[in-house]
């Protein structure tokens, strides 16, 4: 194991711009240019962790203790790196949307705005890189506190409402968790993530190590939008549609997911989740989550909220593939957070655009807006493929593990589940894309594209959604990883 | 030479004090809060030092006028002793630095007396932690509450009135406490605590020790607010004038617990307090309802004063129920939330004191986006201690939650432990509710339009309260990072503090 300051760095690097954003509040364009240096900085950080990932090697620093035999630890393995890469990655094209999408719109305090959402993506790559179950907590609830003051961005009733919300479910969460880690700290005397779980040597009885399990469920399924914990986050979407896009539909909720899978794979261990009938669990909960969210989807008018419920639905993907407990079925899940992640954000682009272009949010109103903005448009048609699950969009290849990870453990239910919410999801995108190009619009003369911020970034993202479909290594060996970490995470659970 | 004499010097700054200011004060009144800051600092100086002193050297005893006890009565500065008294001296040095303009402003022509009976105040409480005689605790007891009573009554009209009940109650609670030394005196022959500790194990069946132990605990239970004997706290505190609620609501409960730890852990042993029956878990079922009676009550508050009162009461029971827990992560999660609630409730304390300065109340109704151009400082200094106070981490107070926490997992307490959760979310509406109101527009306001609320905050500047009243504010808030980071040097020293 080697020690490597660039995980610190990596975190610390968005941090250190918020004074300078702050001292630059009446220069907007240097302003942005701090976080756009930010976000670049980032990504080549994480990047030069990627070639010790691929080879199946770990960084790690202590820095100090936190608690006694608790030290703040950041280990840069290759999930944490996995995840991290996905979150500093997006960001990029976040930024440069952002500063399309605020400037548009005319967004007020939005000083306060980049201020947050940079300490946001340091608390999400912290997230990524804890090395023990007490660091993970301080940098979780650092992202509820950083996500806070963007979701009531602004200020209307309907905002507060929703912030309110948001913080009575995370901060619930966050405490939960503290619970739950103070629970294993007593058991097993460490908290630190290790492939196969920290139970290995452990027997408890089953009642306890359900109400265990059923603790730190409510810890992590509030960010990942497990039901019937989800409903912050249709609400969280009285937010500026960036932060939908990237911390709804990256950051926040895949911290959620992939707290899921640090549970299930470093602490508790694929053992135990079988030994103890906890998959089963884990997999219903996964299974309903899906098919009612999608049902849900049907029912919502405005596009941002049947995406957020499209989300929710997508979340649990990742938990199923997850739950099912299965070398391929994992795989398909961490794919998925890659796939759903690119997806899912060039969906919430486009809604922005439509919105500070045309200034329409309802489903309702878009008819034949695909003449006027045909880009955003276009994009917009292969998110909703990939969702869908058509090839060659990424979300096809993703999904097609997770349904071989269910053969692989012999189930067919799961399979079912995601053939049906491939149809649901059909059925709820398509209407939209069928409005925007069959149907006649009104008004939307001496309309044009939304500005290149906001729409370069919107074909980029479109375009890696496709790529990451047809070639899955062609950027970074993202597949090889993902196979590698979930050979980890069984291999060192049946020795 | 110091290192012997520590204790007398640390308790004897405050009686010389509490003369000297009114020998000056008579001459010229301006004199007398310098006077008690200069006091405070040499006993503050001194407990640094002497907390460092005890963990080289160990406890140290000190017979007064050469008689050892247990016929002559003697100081015994241990770690919990030390901790306090280290607790205690610096939180008020830095507290009776902030109030010269509030105290100037809010009792004029009385400074001379409040600051005497201060350092009266402080050497009850000082005297209360370094001796080692049941007696002569209740004596200081006696000393510290008279001063109390009094400092109480300086302020708003009300405030007598809370200061009398006050009164009534807390001498009810001081005779019950003597009358259970009396019985422990008639049994044992002695006063000193580590004498009547040694022999206390013969008679723990005994109905009069059972007896004297129940009186003790709710003597000093009332003292320190356990429900259901809090009722005195939230008037006095809301209504005495700000620099006494910042004098006496971080120490003044605490003091009364120290006296909890030292009877249940120290004098009778944790299994001689649950001989007969589980008399700790009982005052641990009482901390938690007080917990979470005192988040709730805290939310129904307007008054920005007595939300934080109310928060006392609820944050008393933290600390007394890590003493019930009895585990070593129990005793430094209890004792490390000592610091913590005690650094935490003065800030909070002198924010509301910064805003009635320049508004004339605290009330939270009239907390509007415009106070975060005119408080600035104040109002970060809010946000810190608000999430200390909630317990998100890194802040001090998570980590006295999480020590808190292990000792109720260690105990299999699942009751206690849910307690922690659901007052730390109560804790969270009531202070984000503050938060938002300063932070944000408020799209409720129907007087005003949003466009007008945006002149009103544009047309607001700076305003915060002089240096010598915001910096104490803004330093106790940086230090609750402090505690956080360093959270592990004290708790590993105050873990060696737990009684065997």
């Amino acid at each position: 194991m080697d020690i490597s300051l660039v995980p610190l760095f990596a975190i610390l690097v968005s941090l250190v711009i918020v004074p300078l954003i702050y001292m630059s509040t009446n220069r907007p364009n240097l302003r942005e240019t701090w976080t756009v240096i930010a976000a670049l900085i980032k990504f080549g950080l994480v990047l030069t962790l990627l070639p010790g990932a691929l080879e199946g090697k770990s960084v790690e620093i202590h820095l100090f203790e936190l608690a006694p035999g608790l030290p703040l630890a950041l280990n840069a393995d290759p999930f944490g790196v996995f995840f991290a890469l996905i979150a500093s990655g997006l960001w990029i094209f976040t930024s440069f949307y952002s500063i399309g999408y605020m400037r548009g719109a005319g967004e007020k305090k939005q000083t306060r705005y980049f201020a947050s959402f940079a300490v946001c993506l340091s608390a999400t790559i912290g997230i990524a890189f804890s090395a023990n179950l007490l660091t993970f907590i301080l940098f979780y609830e650092a992202l509820t506190l950083a996500t806070y003051p963007l979701v009531i961005h602004n200020e209307k009733k309907d905002a507060i409402k929703a912030g309110r919300g948001y913080l009575a479910y995370t901060l619930t969460a966050g405490l939960l968790l503290v619970a739950g880690a103070a629970l294993i700290y007593h058991y097993t005397g460490t908290l630190d993530f290790t492939p196969g779980g920290l139970f290995q040597e452990l027997e408890l009885p089953q009642s306890t190590m359900l109400v265990l399990f059923i603790i730190f469920l409510g810890g992590v399924g509030v960010k990942a939008g497990l039901m019937p914990i989800h409903s912050w986050l249709p609400e969280a979407m009285a937010a500026p549609t960036p932060v939908s896009a990237l911390l709804h539909a990256v950051a926040v909720v895949k911290s959620g997911v992939f707290a899921v899978i640090r549970i299930v794979g470093f602490v508790f261990g694929t053992d135990v989740m079988v030994d103890y009938g906890l998959s089963d669990i884990l997999i219903v909960v996964a299974g309903v989550t899906i098919i009612l969210a999608s049902l849900l989807a049907f029912a919502q008018d405005n596009l941002k909220r049947r995406l957020a419920y499209s989300t929710v639905g997508h979340l649990s993907y990742i938990v199923l593939g997850v739950a099912m407990i299965t070398p391929l079925g994992m795989t398909g899940g961490m794919m998925h957070i890659a796939a759903h992640a690119t997806m899912k954000i060039t969906l919430f682009f486009c809604a922005g655009a439509i919105y500070v272009n045309l200034h329409r949010t309802e489903i309702s109103n878009l008819n034949g807006i695909a003449k006027v903005m045909p880009w955003t448009m276009a994009a917009f048609v292969i998110g909703s493929m990939g969702l869908s699950g058509i090839p060659p969009i990424n979300g096809f290849f993703s999904k097609w593990y997770l349904a071989m990870g269910a053969l692989e453990g012999g189930m067919l239910v799961p399979v079912g589940v995601l053939v049906l919410s491939g149809m649901l999801n059909a059925g709820y995108f398509f209407p939209i894309v069928y409005r925007a190009y069959f149907k006649k619009g009104e008004g939307l003369e001496g309309y044009g594209e939304a500005s290149p911020f906001m729409v370069v970034p919107i074909m980029v993202t479109a375009t890696l959604s496709v790529l990451f479909g047809l070639f899955p290594n062609l950027f970074f060996g993202f597949f090889d990883l993902a196979v590698d970490i979930s050979a980890t995470l069984f291999n060192s659970a049946s020795p | 030479m110091i290192e012997t004499h520590l204790p007398a010097i640390i308790a004897l700054t405050f009686v010389a004090f509490s003369i000297l200011i009114p020998v000056f004060g008579i001459w010229k009144e301006e004199l007398s809060q310098p006077l008690a800051v200069l006091g405070s600092g040499i006993a503050a100086f001194f407990s640094v030092y002497g907390f460092f002193v005890f963990l080289d050297v160990g406890m140290i005893r000190y017979p007064f006028g050469g008689w050892a006890p247990p016929i002559g009565i003697e100081f015994v500065y241990d770690g919990l002793s030390a901790f306090f008294l280290l607790v205690i001296n610096v939180v008020t040095f830095i507290a009776l630095i902030y109030s010269k303009y509030r105290g100037r402003a809010e009792f004029p022509g009385k400074e001379m007396p409040f600051y005497s009976l201060t350092m009266l105040m402080m050497l009850g409480f000082n005297g209360i932690l370094l001796t080692g005689d049941l007696f002569n605790l209740f004596v200081f007891l006696e000393i510290a509450s008279l001063s109390m009573y009094s400092l109480i009554s300086i302020g708003k009209k009300p405030a007598s009135y809370a200061a009398f009940r006050y009164l009534i109650i807390g001498t009810a609670g001081g005779t019950l406490y003597l009358l259970g030394v009396g019985y422990l005196y008639t049994i044992t022959g002695t006063l000193n605590i580590i004498d009547m500790s040694a022999m206390l194990p013969t008679f723990a069946e005994n109905s009069s020790v059972v007896a004297a132990l129940l009186l003790m605990v709710v003597g000093i239970g009332i003292k320190a607010a356990l429900f259901p004997t809090h009722g005195w706290l939230p008037d006095s505190y809301t209504f005495t004038s700000s620099p006494s609620s910042i004098l006496i609501a971080p120490i003044g409960t605490k003091v009364a617990a120290y006296v909890l730890f030292r009877v249940m852990l120290y004098l009778f042993g944790i299994e001689l307090t649950d001989a007969v029956m589980p008399l700790s878990y009982l005052v641990g079922i009482l901390a938690c309802i007080g917990i979470v009676y005192g988040s709730v009550m805290a939310i129904a508050q307007s008054n920005m004063k007595r939300m934080l009162a109310y928060s006392s009461v609820s944050q008393i029971g933290y600390i007394i129920m890590g003493l019930s827990l009895a585990n070593p992560f129990g005793f430094a999660g209890a004792l490390l939330h000592v610091l913590n609630h005690a650094v935490m409730k003065a800030c909070l304390f002198m924010i509301s004191g910064n805003i009635t300065h320049r508004e004339g109340n605290s009330d939270m109704s009239r907390f509007d986006e415009s106070y975060r151009k005119k408080y600035p400082w104040s109002m970060a200094s809010l946000s810190v201690a608000a999430i200390s106070m909630v317990g998100l981490p890194p802040l001090a107070g998570f980590f006295s939650k999480w020590y808190l926490a292990l000792g109720t997992v260690e105990n299999g307490n699942w009751l206690f432990l849910g307690v922690i959760i659901v007052s730390s979310l109560l804790n969270a509406v009531y202070f984000f509710r503050i938060l938002e109101r300063v932070y944000m527009n408020d799209p409720y306001e129907e007087e005003q339009t949003e466009e007008e609320q945006q002149k009103a905050v544009a047309a607001a500047t700076y305003n915060e309260p002089p240096a010598s009243m915001l910096s104490p504010t803004v330093i106790l808030a940086l230090s609750l990072f402090a505690i956080g980071f360093a959270n592990v040097l004290i708790v590993s020293a105050l873990m060696g503090f737990f009684p065997l």
